[in-house]
């Protein structure tokens, strides 16, 4: 009964991020249209020079002109994601009282989690920060996201399996979630980057690229993210150590799902080294970020579904 | 002999070069990927020789390349050992430059402070010492390490930063000497016990054991653990239907010298046993049957180990009877908990869990086999010297309920199911070193935690006799058009900055009465992505009585 609720608040959430997501692209389709004053372009954090820019480079001021329009579909989106994410929580709760337990017993529930908190976060830095340009991309995300998670990773409550009978279950699970609703908004914030200082380097930031802030303010947003979410990812992997200690009586045991969190965990390595060496600053951190990102995506999603492993749970 | 030192000396810096171990990294994430993706010896052996079968071109390459044991082999190790060798020409200069700069005062910082990210100048009426008073005070509440010059004030905070780096990257090292530690003295070993019997921890009496090269069996912690009955519960609703739900096996622990302990061990919940952890891994079924040969006496009887081979534990086993006279026997077979039929497949086991249970047995005959003493597998039957028991020239096939009672042909003898037990796989295991690994662990992710928040900041703030009228705040971009003329301070490209070569007056500058002075206050972040530099740099201006607005050069807050 609590479980249908739960589902229907689901499924819901998933048509209100899709409006949303439609209110964000005709926000970002207008911004096209809408006149943009062209900004004086600089290469600053561009990554071709090493160091700090010259201090007396000129700073791009490319906000657009903001237009009506656009400020309307934009605040429009904002609203429907606020009222999706309410929704969205409701339905992880509800699940979670139908269980009788922490909703994250098997990849159904651990994507509406990590996603409820990826909702979370974005709305905290729209409402905060203003940083509403992580719009289209964070709805597109939550959609397609929950879109999955409500048709094929769907399965119906149950109890959990021995080997998940432990508070390592909450303080494992919880750090993975929260690490990875960092790395998506981080990974977000870096491709925005690489299109950004493409159309810059170009000297056409137009539209809808104009509307997000300048490459080097992307690349900070970027960094502060996944500074955040990389200890925290540690922290899950140590955490996972020490629960499969328990478990399984070793605390590492190259399983596939281990191997790949300490992939991932690497390519983070790589990009935080990247950034404090010179060559390696700006793009192809970046690109070093986005391919964490698919690590992650792959260790969640393709290592369950390919290769079997000890943290093969429920089915899937 | 010079060449070889400098070569060495080359190979020592390419090698601790940031830029070799930023590829070294990238290199390790890429090489443990295929031990993700490709079945892996030590995890998942059935994987790898499935692999082989289904790629009969590559896969031997594959393993002769060392794919299928990744983290076993040499190429892997290699990345790592080379890895942490730069780790380590990284961090001892860095822990000596660290040291002294901990002991040291900041540095008086740049010449010219208007070239900085975060820059303010302006006319500020009151004495150069004041001024220096109230920027000192300010930095000091702010917890800023302070030096003060004559005219000038160098702060820097945030040396935590660098001791957080320094403190993960230590640890690092540390995880790996206990990792190295745990592998040498560290020991695993499997056994299975049947309920109501019992497993004493020496090496006799594992199946499967394995440890490190500075193991001996003296480390083993002499307890005995009896399985006194074990509980399983099985999903029986529509939903995981089969899946385990629940396992506890009820022991009794005795150690030398104490009375037998009643305990619970379930798979989250490890027994620690003088040291060394007992696991409860898997579980099974063992028929108990009653075996009577030819001459009609009791030649077995008792529970035998059957293994399971799927989800719904259909369980294959070898029941061997050497004592049977004048033939010995040997049944082979499989345990079907839930037995249904399987259409062509014949019988099935459809639930986990005992409903019907039914065991399905072949037999072989043969004359009694001379003791050789020579160990053989409990699992498997080594057929040499046995011929399959048929009747009108189809293999005998004997189908028993629990309770039934089979009728060998030929007056071969009988064979009763009695029941049967659950049995429990024990992991005993003992690493050494796991503490020093989790302290490490631990300990490293509080310094990177450190290392990716501190804020690393400098600020200065340098007086000079003003040259210009009080009224005029003159902005900052002016100063920089200005270049090196007088009108700034600190743009004279000395490094240390010093009372003006010829001061206005006779008296110097800190002893005069209130008077204009041109005070410029400046700051950079040395740590990557940090932002409020400029409302730091405004705010300690303000502190020192500026009020003008602040030249941002390279701050820009996300909107």
């Amino acid at each position: 009964m609590i479980a249908d609720y739960s589902n229907l608040a689901m499924v819901t959430s998933v048509v209100l991020y899709l409006l949303a997501m439609t209110a964000h692209a005709l926000e970002w389709a207008s911004a096209r249209t809408a006149r943009v004053a062209e900004p004086a372009l600089v290469s600053v954090g561009a990554g071709e020079t090493a160091g700090k820019p010259a201090a007396d480079a000129p700073v791009a001021t490319d906000r657009p002109v903001p237009s009506r329009r656009v400020e309307l579909f934009g605040r429009v989106g904002v609203a429907i994601t606020v009222v999706a994410a309410l929704t969205h929580v409701t339905g992880v709760v509800l699940r979670g009282i139908a269980a009788g337990r922490a909703p994250w017993g098997n990849m159904y529930e651990f994507i509406t989690t990590s996603l409820a908190i990826v909702a979370i976060a974005y709305l905290v830095l729209v409402l905060r920060y203003g940083m509403r340009w992580l719009g289209l991309p964070v709805t597109l995300l939550l959609t397609i996201g929950q879109g999955l998670a409500v048709t094929v990773f769907y399965v119906q409550v149950s109890e959990l399996m021995p080997a998940l009978h432990s508070v390592w279950f909450v303080i494992h699970i919880i750090a993975a979630a929260t690490a990875g609703a960092a790395f998506n908004i981080g990974g977000i914030a870096s491709i925005l980057y690489l299109l950004r200082t493409r159309a810059e380097e170009r000297g056409r930031v137009r539209g809808y690229l104009a509307r997000v802030p300048s490459a080097e303010a992307l690349d900070r947003v970027s960094y502060r993210t996944l500074a955040f979410a990389f200890p925290l990812w540690t922290f899950t992997i140590a955490a996972g150590a020490i629960w499969a200690q328990y478990a399984w009586g070793r605390f590492w045991g190259w399983d596939p799902k281990e191997t790949m969190s300490l992939v991932t965990w690497i390519v983070y390595a790589v990009y935080l080294h990247a950034r404090a060496t010179a060559g390696w600053k700006g793009r192809r951190a970046a690109i070093v970020a986005v391919i964490g990102l698919f690590s992650f995506w792959f260790n969640f999603v393709g290592i369950n579904l390919l290769v079997s492993g000890l943290h093969s749970y429920a089915g899937i | 002999m010079k060449n070889l030192v400098a070569w060495l000396r080359f190979a020592w810096t390419t090698l601790t070069s940031m830029r070799t171990a930023l590829i070294l990294l990238a290199v390790l994430g890429v090489a443990a990927v295929p031990g993700s993706l490709l079945p892996q010896r030590p995890t998942n052996p059935v994987g790898v020789s499935d692999f082989l079968k289904a790629h009969p071109d590559y896969g031997p390459w594959l393993g002769r390349l060392g794919f299928f044991d990744v983290f076993g082999s040499a190429w892997f190790a290699a990345i790592y050992l080379l890895l942490f060798i730069s780790l380590i020409g990284c961090i001892l200069p860095r822990t000596a430059v660290y040291l002294r700069q901990v002991r040291a005062l900041p540095d008086a910082g740049p010449g010219r402070l208007d070239r900085l990210p975060g820059f303010v100048s302006g006319p500020v009426t009151a004495t150069a010492s004041d001024v220096l008073a109230d920027a000192e005070r300010y930095l000091t509440e702010h917890r800023y390490r302070v030096r003060r010059d004559a005219g000038a004030v160098s702060a820097e905070r945030g040396y935590l930063r660098e001791t957080g780096n320094l403190v993960f990257h230590i640890c690092l090292l540390t995880m790996l000497i206990g990792l190295g530690w745990g592998s040498l003295f560290s020991f695993k070993g499997t056994a299975i016990v049947v309920e109501g019997q019992a497993f004493s921890n020496t090496l006799t009496q594992y199946d499967e054991f394995g440890a490190g090269a500075g193991f001996s069996s003296s480390q083993l912690a002499p307890f005995t653990v009896r399985l006194n009955s074990f509980d399983v519960k099985f999903e029986a609703g529509t939903v995981q239907t089969g899946a385990a739900r629940e396992f506890n096996a009820h022991v009794g622990v005795t150690v030398p010298g104490s009375p037998e302990v009643q305990q619970s061990l379930q798979v989250n919940a490890p027994l620690q046993i003088g040291g060394d952890s007992v696991h409860l891994l898997g579980h099974g079924y063992a028929p108990v049957v009653t075996v009577r040969d030819g001459n009609g006496d009791v030649a077995f009887s008792g529970p035998v180990v059957f293994l399971p081979q799927d989800a719904n534990f259909a369980s294959q086993g070898v029941i061997k009877v050497p004592d049977g006279r004048p033939e010995r026997l040997a049944f082979e077979g499989i345990f079907l908990p839930t037995a249904v039929s399987g259409g062509a497949s014949g019988m099935v086991s459809a639930f986990p869990d005992v409903l019907n249970p039914e065991l399905l047995l072949n037999v072989w005959t043969g004359p009694p086999k001379v003791e050789t003493g020579q160990p053989e597998s409990v699992y498997s039957l080594d057929r040499t010297g046995l011929t399959q028991l048929m009747r009108d020239g189809k293999p005998v096939t004997v189908g028993l309920a629990v309770g039934a009672n089979y009728q060998l042909p030929d007056g071969k003898g009988s064979i009763t199911f009695d029941g049967w037990k659950r049995w429990t796989k024990l992991q005993v295991s003992n690493s050494p070193g796991g503490w020093l690994v989790l302290g490490s662990v631990m300990l490293a992710v509080l310094g990177m935690a450190l290392s990716l928040t501190v804020k690393l900041r400098r600020l200065f703030v340098r007086v000079t006799p003003a040259t210009i009228t009080p009224d005029e705040t003159t902005p900052a971009a002016a100063l920089r058009d200005a270049g090196g003329s007088s009108l700034t301070a600190g743009s004279s490209g000395s490094v240390e900055p010093t009372v003006p070569e010829e001061p206005a007056r006779d008296e110097p500058a800190s002893r005069r009465a209130p008077d204009t002075m041109t005070v410029s206050v400046a700051g950079l972040d040395r740590a990557d992505g940090r932002g409020g530099l400029t409302d730091e740099v405004a705010a300690l201006a303000a502190a020192c009585g500026l009020g003008v607005t602040v030249t941002d050069t390279n701050e820009e807050e996300p909107q």
